[in-house]
């Protein structure tokens, strides 16, 4: 009679189970995108309705309307325009309200400059402005093995926002008493999880910002000499599935997992991710780690230390940031540094027209500008 | 062939499903049957046809061979021979002498008047076996979704597929048929053991009857499932674990294209944190 009695509430359970399980699954859909040879079993899987969204989402604006090159360069027109200061003061207004649009369009150009004196650096949004304008230019020039002549702009990572929504700190590790065992910052599941999984929290700096050797597999098929511990291939591992996560496609993209280090079975993607890796390293290293003493307390992590870039910064989900389209082909003054302008007219006091390859040691003589909170 | 002195009462007419009286005899101890003719057609065409991709491949290497499904452009039409149409071949034989086989076991079930837990046992493992070359590339849209045949090759797939959810251990399906073949290893040998700790007393003792069996188990966890049970027991977790990879590898492509970690993310949004 229990038995009986038990029958209605486990079948509302079962039901229940059943709608649960369902509610986590996708419709079917056709898959084409083959990666490797057939049978090898390499296939970009790609749910339809996601990359619909996702396309959606991942649309270029429009571009603003040309200017020309007349007239004299702005670095004589405007006072302290450090970086931009060969361009026309066409063009440079141009660039300025591109920017505007592209990071921050609701805050508009107060969000750098100062109220009445467009000159001051005395906002840190204007010298982080700087020097991320300089790194712009220095990817296009300097880093093609990885973002080719497709570029970035500041619209790759920033999508409309004055802070790019994929950025990340250093790990800080809770205080734990003496005996504790000490978890290896994984088995988390909070908003630092690498792609919902357990596997080390820590890649980016242990990776990114650090030089770790990423590549654990030995080089014979026996461990000989090879003393990688299952450990450090679980922080592989977790570095791997942000590069999935990032880019929305899965290892196969780049790998015949048959022999994960074997560049002969990998794909051509593999390269360009390789160099990827060593951007977004140089990156934060020499541009975004070095920006710490400008800015205020609020924009720093737990450990005090500057926002910094990953592979989903730019990518967002997408293979190719905005599905390939090149939000530089119209902005030719970020594929390069600007030269500076021709000497004739001697620049205002305040302007020095350093060559732009001296560039970031004027940026890192601004910290002494207070920092506006 | 000889036969034992009670086998011949086993040996009787009738209970087939196909063919009636035609094929109703036996080959040495084989008895043969309607889909006993097409399991060896089917088993001799499938084979030849694996040594004919063999042939015409880049290796006699036996680890080596692979017989690769078409590529995806082809979908669920027929491809050339050469590029994936020996496999769509090979894979129809497959079935045909699997399937052949269940029925055989069914016809030989009906003779001897028993159930069929036999051929619905076998069934399941077909069951996988199409769900990875049939129901699934069907789903997907594309033959070249099946896996190939050849002995290293298959096992590639296997790698790539699952790294392709960046990482398979959190398909809950896979979680659940995991469980069920390690249950099934754990339940085999207690059994196993259970027997023969039972039939090999001490040197001049007598064997030991059920009822040790039922107190050992009794003694040790305070109950015993009994010498039925434990074969229904087998059964169940043996059937589960195949049913359960057929569902995790299902669900991995029709019904999921990311990473199965982010699938618990309906778990971690559970609002009861």
């Amino acid at each position: 009679m229990i038995k009986h009695s038990m029958r209605v509430p486990l079948r509302v359970a079962g039901v229940a189970l059943l709608a649960l399980a369902a509610s986590g699954c996708e419709m079917p859909a056709e898959q084409k995108a083959q990666t490797g040879y057939r049978g090898t079993g390499m296939i970009d899987y790609q749910n339809p309705r996601i990359v619909a969204a996702k396309q959606a989402a991942n649309v270029v604006p429009p571009a603003q309307p040309p200017a020309p090159a007349v007239g004299p360069p702005a670095s004589q027109v405007y006072q302290n325009v450090q970086v931009l200061g060969g361009l026309s003061v066409p063009q440079f207004t141009r660039l300025m309200l591109s920017i505007t649009a592209w990071v921050s369009p609701e805050q508009g150009c107060n969000y750098c400059h100062e109220g009445n004196n467009l000159a001051s650096d005395a906002l840190y949004t204007k010298v982080v402005s700087r020097r991320m304008i300089q790194m712009t230019q220095h990817i296009n020039a300097d880093w093609q093995a990885h973002v080719a002549q497709t570029g970035v702009t500041c619209w790759t990572c920033h999508r409309g926002k004055p802070v790019p929504s994929e950025i990340w700190f250093n790990h800080v590790d809770p205080p734990r008493a003496r005996l504790a065992g000490n978890n290896a910052r994984q088995n988390k599941a909070d908003e630092n999880a690498i792609g919902m999984t357990s596997l080390p929290q820590d890649v980016f700096q242990t990776f990114l910002l650090g030089d770790s050797n990423i590549r654990v597999t030995g080089t014979e098929s026996l461990p000989y000499g090879n003393r990688s511990s299952i450990k450090q291939a679980e922080w592989t591992f977790g570095l791997m599935v942000h590069m999935s996560e990032g880019l929305g496609v899965n290892c196969t993209y780049c790998h015949n997992s048959r022999a994960f280090n074997s560049w002969e079975t990998s794909n051509p993607a593999r390269v360009t991710a390789w160099h990827g890796i060593q951007m977004a390293r140089s990156l934060n290293n020499e541009y975004l780690d070095p920006l710490k003493p400008v800015y205020p307390a609020n924009r720093l992590g737990p450990s005090g230390d500057a926002p910094k870039l990953n592979c989903a910064t730019c990518h967002q989900g997408v293979y190719k940031p905005m599905y390939g389209v090149s939000t530089l082909a119209n902005y030719a003054e970020l594929a390069a540094p600007v030269p500076a302008p021709a000497p004739p007219a001697p620049p205002p006091s305040d302007a020095p027209t350093e060559a732009p390859a001296d560039a970031p040691a004027s940026a890192q003589a601004t910290p002494s500008s207070p920092p506006a909170g | 062939m000889g036969m034992l002195s009670f086998e011949r009462k086993y040996r009787v007419r009738g209970g087939t499903l196909i063919g009636g009286d035609l094929f109703d005899f036996w080959v040495g101890p084989f008895y043969v049957g309607f889909f006993g003719v097409t399991t060896i057609f089917f088993t001799l065409l499938g084979t030849a046809l694996i040594i004919y991709g063999a042939a015409i491949g880049p290796t006699w290497n036996i680890w080596q061979i692979n017989i690769a499904p078409p590529d995806l452009k082809y979908g669920l039409g027929l491809a050339p021979l050469k590029e994936g149409g020996l496999w769509q071949i090979i894979t129809i034989c497959a079935i045909g002498a699997f399937v052949s086989w269940a029925l055989r076991q069914a016809e030989i079930a009906r003779k001897l008047g028993m159930g069929y837990h036999v051929p619905i046992a076998f069934s399941v493992a077909v069951f996988a076996y199409v769900t990875l070359v049939v129901f699934r590339p069907v789903l997907m849209g594309a033959w070249g979704h099946g896996f190939p045949y050849g002995i290293f090759s298959h096992l590639d797939w296997v790698s790539n597929t699952g790294y392709a959810y960046l990482h398979f251990h959190y398909n809950p399906a896979h979680m659940i048929a995991i469980s069920f073949f390690f249950a099934n290893c754990l339940a085999l040998s207690l059994h196993g053991g259970l027997i023969l700790s039972a039939s090999n007393p001490k040197k001049g003792e007598p064997m030991k009857t059920a009822e040790h069996e039922n107190t050992m188990f009794r003694d040790a966890i305070g109950y015993s499932v009994g010498a039925l049970g434990i074969h229904r027991v087998g059964l169940f977790l043996a059937l589960s674990a195949a049913f359960w990879s057929a569902v995790c590898i299902i669900i991995s492509g029709p019904f999921w294209t990311r990473g199965w970690p982010e699938w618990w993310g309906w778990w971690l949004n559970l609002p009861i944190w």
